[in-house]
């Protein structure tokens, strides 16, 4: 009996042994840092009417954490005007940069675009997805009279489809929240 | 006068110079530890001049003919715990042995009373039969029948205990005497483990066992197998459970063979499968689970020595409500204002995203040997790994990447030794060596939350109880444990420098290496623990009991109070754990008044813990980044003072019918600040009555009713943020706590004899029998939606 036992144990103490040898092996793996994916550090909306564009851009290139985004407009709207907008999401950590619009292209229907403004401006999404909802990844603004305000742009993943077109009311997670100031003149 | 003094002197002379001269009798009775009834057929056995007797059918036994000297006596019975001791006979010798009921009969034939993890300490215990009836769910469910406990939920399948307030790495669980590590430092992580593998279940509330760990700040889970008579015996018990409210259930089969030789085997299966629970109103959507466990347990348990093997197997995937998926603090204010989840789909099985899939492995191997005219010396060894995945929702090709990627993976060795050939005295003491490792596993694509580390623990221990007289006993016990982390972590540079403070802070931490925007970082921390015990018990007549327990608790902050750094997906808030963390200490102090009787029994427990340096996450603030604002929760150190009192009462109002109730309340305080503590159990009381008649078929009826009461004690951690969706403040209530509720359940179970020796036991069981809509406080999920409704459950139980 005893020989018995002795010799399950000494296996049993050989297979943990060696178990312990693989796993402990297979650490010390990496000296790699995990980069962020998913991540969007720049939002790029651009408003053009045939000969003038307004760009306006949030980068925030160390991404989640560390400093905070920086927000830069360049142009001003002119009153009364209609523009087309499109908008690109990239990711600058990724080396080269990360093109996430076209990600959001590919899952069209799971995303939507919410536009909300204060400038006095109707943005109106102009594409739609493979049911018929809209997406905003282009738009149509329209300006009114003169003066100045915000532009809203949310992003959301997964909201409810359809919903009452504003971000608050589609539910579903953000996955980017930006406002820039614009001037309409 | 004379005649007697010489005659005493020739006396005298006689026993000195004849010591050899052999009629002394040693006489006794053995009855049992509980209820005092003499034990028949015990083996009292003299081990050093092989002379042995067998107690009658009054528990007495004599042995004749016995020389003056020590004896070394052993005493055996098969449904009892060896009792060893040691007796210097120059007298004839009569001595009342009391024996515990440990090792329970074959095939469920229940024996009176159970046995106390250590006399001293305040402990209560779930049964195999109480157990059962949780087959289909979780070991925190179970533990929540026990007053004091309560649990941290994440929706309701995942589950985690809570003693007296507090929980994670606060308290031990010790399943087959092995301590679990899987990961527990996260508030939306369940332990892994099988409620069907363990036999039964003691929650030490005390500052005893110091033999398991020294951070048991809140109390010991002690997870126990069966001991198995030496018979030769086959048999198993299967059981089957189906449950209206997911449309799903469980079943779990166990087979055991034991020999006569000491040989056992067992076999244990389970699986589970739900599909999404409802509540009154509506489905929660993707809230299935599937759960497959296995356990096999082989040994041999001889009289000087045995050993026993283990291994589990447990993987568990859990699908987490939808809508609890958000993305910044402004969809957090939606769900919340919302009565309703955002995402209401039809029932279905299928586990989509976001879900939790864990699977641990736990392995052990005890061996243990009778030394004679000492005690018992006993070597485990452990392994366990746990491989923890979570997934959200996410993007394009990483929709089946999951956010989380853990491997953890822990070794350990303890030799033990219980000295028990003193007379009143045992001496328990033991060394415990573990390794740790946790692997981040790369390729998730998010920077992880806990990051690599290796962690060396070394602890020794000794703890002795005393018997004072038959009636009070007292403990003490001393440990000392050494812990060594040795972690690499990532860190962002600009938080490293200037939102942390780190490069001035641990310059020694940094390393050369740097990849774009981040750092490589390599901390280590060595820390070293003074802890101790104290218990002493006293019986008085009529079965009462007083119990005093005092404990000295310090507990090593866990990786993720270290190193969380960063967003949580699934909480919607920033977790930031610090560097500059130290021990938590606790002084625990917990007396029990216990009357242990069936007709009438109750047990009044008040305790008082300080903590200082206690942990506890919290939210500090509001951070903005490209997604929008979130609450930044921070792991902050404040002194807390938690007490309250637990009490239970149990009645028996005729032969057939009895009555239980318990109620608890306690008062956490975080007294840096002096508000309330974060998460604190509300107060809350239970009564049943149950109705069981022996003749009938074992015909068992109950109705019981728990009630949690609104915790009106609760810190002000609400908010107001900038909601630029729709361009106005918006007020972030994430404190308020849901209103008092109600629930009662109804339960009814007979037995039938079946085939051969075998029985059926059928039970119905309604949970939430007025499908009562609430919300409970410690529910995280509570923001997005109302508990499980009415539940009807059928459970069919084989023994055979």
């Amino acid at each position: 009996m005893k020989t018995i036992i002795k010799m399950k144990t000494i296996k049993f103490l050989a297979l943990l042994f060696i178990s312990i040898l693989t796993f402990s092996s297979c650490s010390n793996d990496d000296n790699e840092s995990e980069n962020e994916e998913e991540l969007i550090t720049d939002v790029i909306y651009t408003l053009t009417d045939g000969t003038s564009s307004i760009v306006m851009t949030y980068t925030d290139p160390d991404g989640q954490g560390g400093a905070v985004g920086t927000y830069t407009v360049v142009g001003t709207l002119s009153a009364n005007s209609t523009y087309t907008g499109s908008i690109r999401l990239e990711n600058s950590t990724e080396n080269p940069v990360e093109n996430v619009t076209e990600e959001i292209e590919e899952e069209k229907d799971e995303h939507e675009f919410f536009y909300g403004n204060t400038a006095g401006l109707t943005i109106t999404k102009t594409d739609v997805d493979s049911n018929g909802y809209p997406v905003g990844l282009s738009t149509s603004i329209a300006t009114g009279a003169a003066g100045s305000g915000t532009i809203n742009i949310v992003l959301k993943h997964m909201p409810s489809k359809p919903n009452d077109g504003t971000a608050a009311g589609a539910g579903g997670s953000t996955d980017f929240d930006v406002t820039f100031n614009v001037t309409v003149q | 006068m004379k005649k007697s003094f010489f005659f005493c002197v020739f006396v005298w002379s006689f026993i000195n110079t004849n010591a050899q001269e052999c009629n002394y009798t040693f006489k006794g009775q053995i009855t049992d530890f509980h209820d005092k009834t003499p034990i028949i057929g015990a083996s009292v056995y003299i081990k050093n001049i092989n002379k042995y007797a067998v107690s009658d059918d009054q528990g007495n036994f004599v042995i004749n003919n016995l020389c003056k000297g020590k004896l070394i006596i052993e005493v055996q019975h098969i449904a009892c715990e060896t009792k060893l001791f040691s007796l210097t006979l120059n007298k004839n010798t009569f001595k009342k042995i009391v024996l515990e009921h440990h090792l329970k009969e074959l095939n469920e034939v229940i024996v009176k009373g159970s046995s106390k993890t250590d006399q001293t300490s305040i402990e209560k215990s779930i049964k195999k039969t109480v157990l059962e009836n949780f087959t289909d769910k979780s070991l925190g469910d179970a533990l929540t029948t026990i007053s004091g406990v309560s649990s941290l939920n994440t929706g309701n399948s995942i589950v985690k205990p809570m003693i007296h307030g507090l929980h994670s790495s606060r308290l031990l669980l010790i399943n087959n005497n092995v301590r679990l590590f899987d990961q527990e430092w996260g508030d939306e992580h369940a332990p892994n483990i099988d409620i069907n593998s363990s036999d039964r279940i003691d929650v030490i509330k005390g500052a005893s066992s110091l033999k398991y760990g020294s951070d048991a700040i809140g109390g010991l889970i002690l997870i126990k197998a069966k001991k198995y008579a030496l018979l030769d015996s086959l048999f198993g018990k299967t059981i089957f459970s189906m449950n209206s409210n997911g449309y799903g259930g469980n079943v779990n089969t166990e087979i055991v063979k034991t020999y006569t030789s000491g040989h056992y085997a067992k076999l244990q299966m389970n699986y589970k499968v739900f599909g999404d629970f409802k509540t009154p109103d509506y489905y929660l959507t993707n809230t299935g689970i599937n759960s497959k466990n296995a356990s096999f347990r082989a040994g041999y348990n001889g009289f000087d020595k045995g050993y026993d093997i283990y291994y589990s197997f447990v993987q568990n995937e859990f699908g987490i409500l939808k809508s609890s998926h958000i993305g910044n603090v402004n969809d957090l204010v939606l769900a919340i204002n919302n009565t309703e989840p955002m995402i209401i789909e039809d029932f279905s099985y299928t586990i989509g995203y976001p879900k939790q899939r864990i699977t641990h492995h736990l392995g052990k191997i005890e061996l243990y040997k009778e030394l004679e005219g000492l005690g018992k010396l006993s070597l485990q060894y452990d392994f366990q790994i746990n491989r923890r995945k979570e997934f959200d929702l996410r993007r394009g090709d990483l929709s089946n990447t999951p956010v989380i990627d853990l491997r953890l993976f822990t070794t350990s060795i303890q030799p033990d030794l219980i000295i028990s050939s003193f007379e009143n005295l045992k001496l328990n003491i033991g060394l415990n060596g573990r390794y740790q490792q946790n692997n981040a596993m790369s390729g998730t694509g998010v920077r992880p939350l806990i990051p690599d580390f290796d962690k060396f623990d070394f602890g020794a221990y000794s703890i002795a109880s005393y018997s004072l007289n038959e009636n009070s006993e007292i403990s003490m016990g001393l440990r000392y444990d050494y812990a060594l982390i040795k972690a690499k972590k990532w860190y962002n540079r600009t938080d490293w420098q200037d939102i942390y403070n780190y490069d001035e802070l641990f310059p020694e931490f940094e390393t050369d290496i740097v990849d774009g925007i981040q750092i490589l970082t390599k901390p280590e921390f060595s820390i070293n623990n003074i802890s101790a015990s104290l218990g002493f018990v006293k019986k008085f007549e009529n079965k009462f009991s007083l119990l005093l327990n005092y404990g000295l608790v310090n507990r090593v902050p866990n990786p993720s109070e270290f190193f969380s750094d960063g967003l949580h997906h699934s909480a919607a808030r920033i977790e930031l754990g610090s560097l500059t963390m130290t021990k938590e200490t606790a002084n625990k102090l917990i007396v029990s008044l216990e009357k242990k009787d069936v007709d009438f029994g109750f047990e009044i427990s008040p305790y008082y813990k300080y903590i200082s340096n206690f942990i506890q996450l919290i939210p500090t603030g509001i951070r903005t980044s490209i997604r929008g604002a979130f609450p930044v929760w921070e792991y902050q150190q404040t002194n807390a003072v938690i007490f309250g009192v637990d009490i239970d009462l149990n009645k028996k109002i005729t032969n057939k019918l009895s009555y239980n109730g318990n109620f608890s309340v306690l008062k956490g305080t975080n007294t840096r600040d002096n508000i309330p503590l974060i998460h604190m159990p509300a107060a809350n009381f239970s009564n049943s009555l149950a109705y069981f008649n022996e003749d009938l078929n074992q015909l068992s009826i109950s109705l019981g009713q728990k009630t949690i009461l609104q915790q009106k004690r609760y810190p002000n951690y609400n908010f107001y943020t900038f909601n630029s969706m729709i361009q106005e403040n918006s007020f972030v209530d994430i404190s308020s706590t849901p209103p008092t509720y109600s629930l009662f359940n109804f339960n009814a179970s007979a037995v039938f004899r079946g085939f051969s020796g075998g029985d059926v036991k059928l039970e119905l069981n309604v949970e939430n029998l007025f499908n009562r809509k609430y919300r409970e406080h410690l529910n995280r999920l509570r923001y997005f939606a109302d508990e499980m409704g009415r539940n009807i459950n059928l459970k069919i139980k084989i023994n055979y």
